[in-house]
């Protein structure tokens, strides 16, 4: 630590030189592509909407903005109260046929780019509402970026899918139980439309982990 | 509460005015419950309710029911409660298919909602009611829900037991 201390103030008196500064350069210069600069930034600062429909509404959005779990370790803690300023939603429960047309507008009214995360059985399938009041899903009438199952999901297990779509958002989402099964090519990304190529990063992090598992 | 004996005397002292609208009595549970005539539902309910030593002035409940192998099929259910006495009385009017019965609201008001309720659910009509649209489900919405041959709904799921069904 003070070696580095003292080789940066050489540097800023001047004092460095040939393969000295070269080596200094190197170690604290990143090269990357301004995409994946503003991925990494998006992905570091992102408001969710201040919105919860049922019960799923008091383990997110209520829970995890409190000490004890405390979204702004992830760069979420900035609730928006409008759509317009929000870059992501959490459906946060069941929705039922009168709600959706609302849902949809809220959708709708958040700028792009956005995501939606669907918590808890309720919004991802109906749930134990398999009656006449409530959708089947929430991705029957709006695009859904990942799903995070529960009953409600603890607020861990929704920490642990905002991590997800910020992989995601770094345009490296995590393969996940492919991994394990040799199943890569499968994925149905929302955005890339259904059954596309993987991307470049998560086909190289299926590789690498396949040999993993076969060293 | 009235009693099974205080049932009957309810019913003698009604048929006096309203002669043929109280069709049977049922004393179960301790539930009194009159089953009236549905034409005549409305008499029977202002009666009870301004009658001198009567007085079932707070109407606690109005629901609906769907008793669909048995025939007439629909029931309307008024909860009445004495406020001095602290006494229940049940009023059951039965309704066939295409059910339609007065609206009490200008007896009760609170009736307003809940028959726009029973309407929601049933398609229960309730004639004379200011403004019988659904409250619940949108307004959109076709079919009546919690009728007994109104199907479940949501989607099948497929589990072990019925992945035959699907190929």
């Amino acid at each position: 630590m003070r070696d580095r201390q003292l080789r940066a103030r050489d540097m800023l008196r001047g004092d460095l030189e040939g393969e000295e500064l070269e080596r200094y350069v190197e170690e604290r210069v990143v090269m990357t592509n301004f995409d994946k600069m503003l991925n990494w930034a998006r992905s570091n600062s992102m408001f969710p909407l201040t919105f919860g429909l049922a019960c799923c509404a008091i383990e997110a959005p209520i829970s995890l903005v409190t000490a004890r779990y405390d979204l702004a370790r992830f760069g979420a803690e900035a609730l928006r109260a409008s759509p317009r300023q929000a870059d992501f939603i959490i459906l946060s429960g069941r929705v039922s046929i009168k709600m959706a047309p609302v849902v949809r507008r809220l959708y709708d009214q958040m700028l792009e780019p956005k995501w939606a995360i669907s918590m808890g059985a309720c919004s991802s399938s109906g749930g134990m509402f398999s009656n006449y009041a409530v959708v089947q899903g929430a991705d029957k009438f709006m695009p859904i970026d990942l799903h995070i199952p529960g009953c409600p999901p603890r607020p861990e297990a929704v920490l642990y899918g905002f991590t997800k779509l910020q992989r995601k958002i770094q345009g490296n989402p995590d393969p996940g139980w492919r991994q394990r099964y040799n199943a890569a090519g499968t994925e149905e990304w929302a955005r890339g439309g259904p059954r596309s190529a993987p991307s470049a990063e998560a086909l190289a992090a299926y590789e690498a982990a396949r040999e993993l598992v076969n060293a | 509460m009235p009693d099974a004996p205080g049932l009957e005397l309810i019913r003698g002292e009604i048929e006096q005015d309203h002669p043929g609208a109280v069709l049977d009595t049922s004393f179960d549970r301790g539930q009194a419950a009159l089953v009236v005539d549905s034409a005549q539902a409305l008499g029977v309910l202002r009666w009870l309710r301004d009658a001198p030593g009567q007085g079932y002035t707070f109407l606690s409940s109005l629901h609906a029911a769907d008793y669909l192998p048995a025939s007439p099929r629909f029931g309307v259910h008024y909860e009445l409660l004495n406020r001095d006495r602290v006494e229940r009385l049940r009023v059951k009017a039965m309704l066939s298919e295409d059910p339609k019965i007065d609206s009490c609201v200008e007896l009760f008001p609170t009736a307003e909602f809940q028959e726009r309720e029973a309407y929601d659910m049933f398609g229960i009509v309730f004639n004379g009611h200011p403004d019988l649209t659904r409250i619940l489900l949108p307004e959109d919405y076709v079919g009546w829900p919690q009728r007994r041959d109104f199907p479940v709904g949501g989607e099948p799921v497929l589990f072990t037991y019925n992945e035959g069904d699907r190929g």
